[in-house]
């Protein structure tokens, strides 16, 4: 009564493990390919960016000589045009979320949004420049103001934040929802209480992973209109604007090396903004999160 | 409960914090003005132009702090999109207006002058280690550069030269540089197909640098800052070879490589909006200058070139 035939298992144990050495081994050279691309790279970038990097490279606007040039009205630009895409994007993203998820019955419409929302987020950036040119630049008169940059970059992270916030509110157990129902709740009062808080984190740390896209995006901000030189800082969001990203990469198009090393600068700036908002959704997921 | 409205607290708190940084700097520029001229100029267009007239823009500012006169890169076809619209009061290229954009501005009503600001050299080059070619006829760029039976190896193009393979760099098809090469050069017949195209001039440059076979074009700006690892060719366009100088770019005799730089006016705004007219101003006495100082790395025009200009920008704007 042998189940196990201790022979045949002997005769292939010698493969089995090598495999599994070869998959080990191949799976941590695909770690450190992708470490040592990234250790190449923050090495590069400090070593040409901060011996540039200063108060005055930072407080200072652009400018034809490299040593006196500088990032501020990028900078304020980045946070301008994040100050209206938070906000919108969160409410809207969110909003579509919870009424997907919770409210609307399952159908052909909402498969077909579900669909619609899962493709536009491969949708290329530049695509969403061009309708943000149509629709907010020349339909609504917004001109390549701050309000408008935003939107566009509302509706580029828009589908991010829906399919996070939907996976978000689906880890939230039936069960709490069913004893909610059983205390009497209503189902607004039931998503506000008890799905939405449950959720919060998810949600958050996803569009926070959205945003961080959103402040290095180009090309639809170009489109749009956004500029390159600017030596003002906006005023309120009707102002013009320019970005992070597009002062970076005006430098880095430059023939100058001089201008190569302060893009360097900018890019350090640039690494820390994403440091810290990615920070911040791992300290909210870390906080916040509660298991069922 | 207690944590959840401490999350509802960070959210607010977060969004405060961003708005605050946004609006917490809106009296930082309001220096103390030296000129009363104030206004908005809106300036848009060619990447290649753009140096210029951040420079000018820059120095315009320091002395008009209250007016602003930011400038856009959307390229010298998207600058004319929105020019032709009447959007714009500047528009900056690279190439002269295409007849279909002349045609979109009559449409319009609008009317807009050209005024020359500065000269590049379209520079053809190759590595410094490169050391057969002395010089190209324009004969031999189109065996080089042409898709109809392009040459296979150096010796090709010309009897004598090693039989090595001709690696081929050239800027994107979307960029005025090509468009201006192609148009002088190949006579508007598309570029080999193994050429090897990038909308950066600084990855041409390591592409040529890289190979002792390679030859690449681009704006005199990226051959200057890359002196020590490239040499120019000298170009024969008939009259023997001229190898790109800034004498011989100013002179026109770098023919015909040597191409002007723009910017289009709304003659509109050059009327009614003090501040575009005291800005081309400024542009055409000192664009020559700081267009061909070391940062920028173009050429000056020749001096009668900005006062013949100059006059008719004061007739143009009644003065």
């Amino acid at each position: 009564m042998a189940l196990i035939n201790k022979e045949s298992v002997k005769k292939r144990m010698g493969t089995r493990l090598a495999a599994n050495g070869v998959a080990k081994f191949l799976f941590i050279l695909a770690t450190c390919f992708s470490l040592l691309v990234l250790g190449v790279l923050i090495y590069r970038i400090l070593s040409e960016g901060l011996p540039y990097l200063s108060l005055d490279f930072i407080t200072n606007f652009a400018s034809r000589m490299p040593e006196r040039a500088g990032i501020w009205a990028a900078l304020l630009g980045t946070i301008w045009v994040m100050a209206v895409t938070a906000p919108v994007s969160f409410i809207l993203g969110v909003g579509t979320a919870i009424y997907l998820e919770e409210y609307a019955k399952k159908n052909a419409f909402t498969k077909f949004v579900q669909i619609n929302i899962s493709n536009l987020a491969g949708v290329p950036s530049i695509v969403f420049g061009l309708l943000g040119l149509t629709i907010f630049v020349r339909l609504l008169g917004l001109g390549s103001s701050v309000l408008a940059g935003g939107l566009t970059m509302s509706l580029l992270i828009l589908p991010v934040i829906v399919v996070a916030s939907q996976e978000a509110i689906r880890t939230v157990p039936r069960e709490i929802r069913e004893a909610s129902f059983g205390m009497g709740a209503t189902k607004w009062q039931t998503i506000r209480r008890i799905v939405f808080p449950a959720a919060l984190p998810g949600i958050l740390t996803g569009t926070i992973l959205a945003l961080s896209r959103a402040v290095g995006e180009t090309a639809p901000l170009l489109v749009l209109g956004a500029l390159a030189y600017v030596a003002f800082v906006p005023e309120n969001i009707f102002s013009q604007f320019t970005v992070l990203p597009i002062q970076l990469y005006n430098w880095t198009s430059r023939p100058q090396e001089e201008f190569h090393m302060i893009a360097a600068s900018g890019i350090i700036i640039l690494l820390i903004i994403l440091l810290i908002m990615n920070s911040i959704a791992v300290l909210i997921r870390n906080k916040f999160h509660k298991r069922f | 409960m207690k944590k959840m409205k401490s999350v509802y607290l960070l959210a607010v708190m977060s969004l405060i914090l961003v708005f605050a940084a946004a609006c917490g700097n809106k009296s930082e520029d309001g220096a103390a003005g030296g000129g009363d001229l104030s206004g908005k100029i809106k300036i848009d267009g060619s990447s290649t132009v753009f140096p210029i007239m951040e420079a000018v823009s820059e120095e315009f500012q320091a002395s008009n702090p209250e007016v602003q006169a930011p400038v856009g890169v959307s390229g010298t076809g998207g600058g004319f999109e929105k020019f032709v619209r009447g959007e714009l009061d500047l528009a900056n290229a690279s190439r002269p207006i295409k007849d279909e954009e002349k045609k979109a501005a009559e449409d319009k009503g609008i009317e807009y002058t050209e005024f020359e600001l500065a000269k590049d050299g379209l520079s053809v080059v190759v590595s410094k280690e490169n050391d057969f070619i002395d010089h190209l006829t324009l004969d031999e760029l189109k065996k080089i550069f042409l898709e109809e039976n392009p040459a296979k190896t150096w010796a090709d193009v010309r009897e004598g030269w090693p039989k090595k393979k001709i690696e081929v760099f050239s800027p994107g098809t979307d960029s005025g540089t090509y468009d201006y090469f192609d148009e002088v050069i190949l006579e508007e017949k598309p570029m080999r197909r193994d050429a090897q195209l990038s909308e950066d001039d600084n990855v041409l440059v390591q592409g040529v640098t890289g190979s002792k076979d390679a030859i690449g074009f681009f704006g005199y700006a990226y051959y200057q800052a890359n002196k020590d690892k490239l040499k120019a060719v000298p170009i024969d366009g008939g009259n023997g070879p001229v190898e790109p100088t800034p004498q011989t770019i100013e002179s026109g005799e770098y023919a015909p490589l040597s191409r002007p730089l723009f910017t289009y006016v709304n003659n509109k705004a050059l009327k009614d909006n003090e501040a575009v007219y005291e800005y081309m101003k400024f542009a055409l006495e000192n664009s020559g200058e700081l267009a061909s100082s070391d940062t920028i790395g173009y050429v000056s025009l020749p001096k009668e070139k900005y006062e013949e200009q100059m006059k008719k920008l004061d007739e143009l704007a009644g003065k």
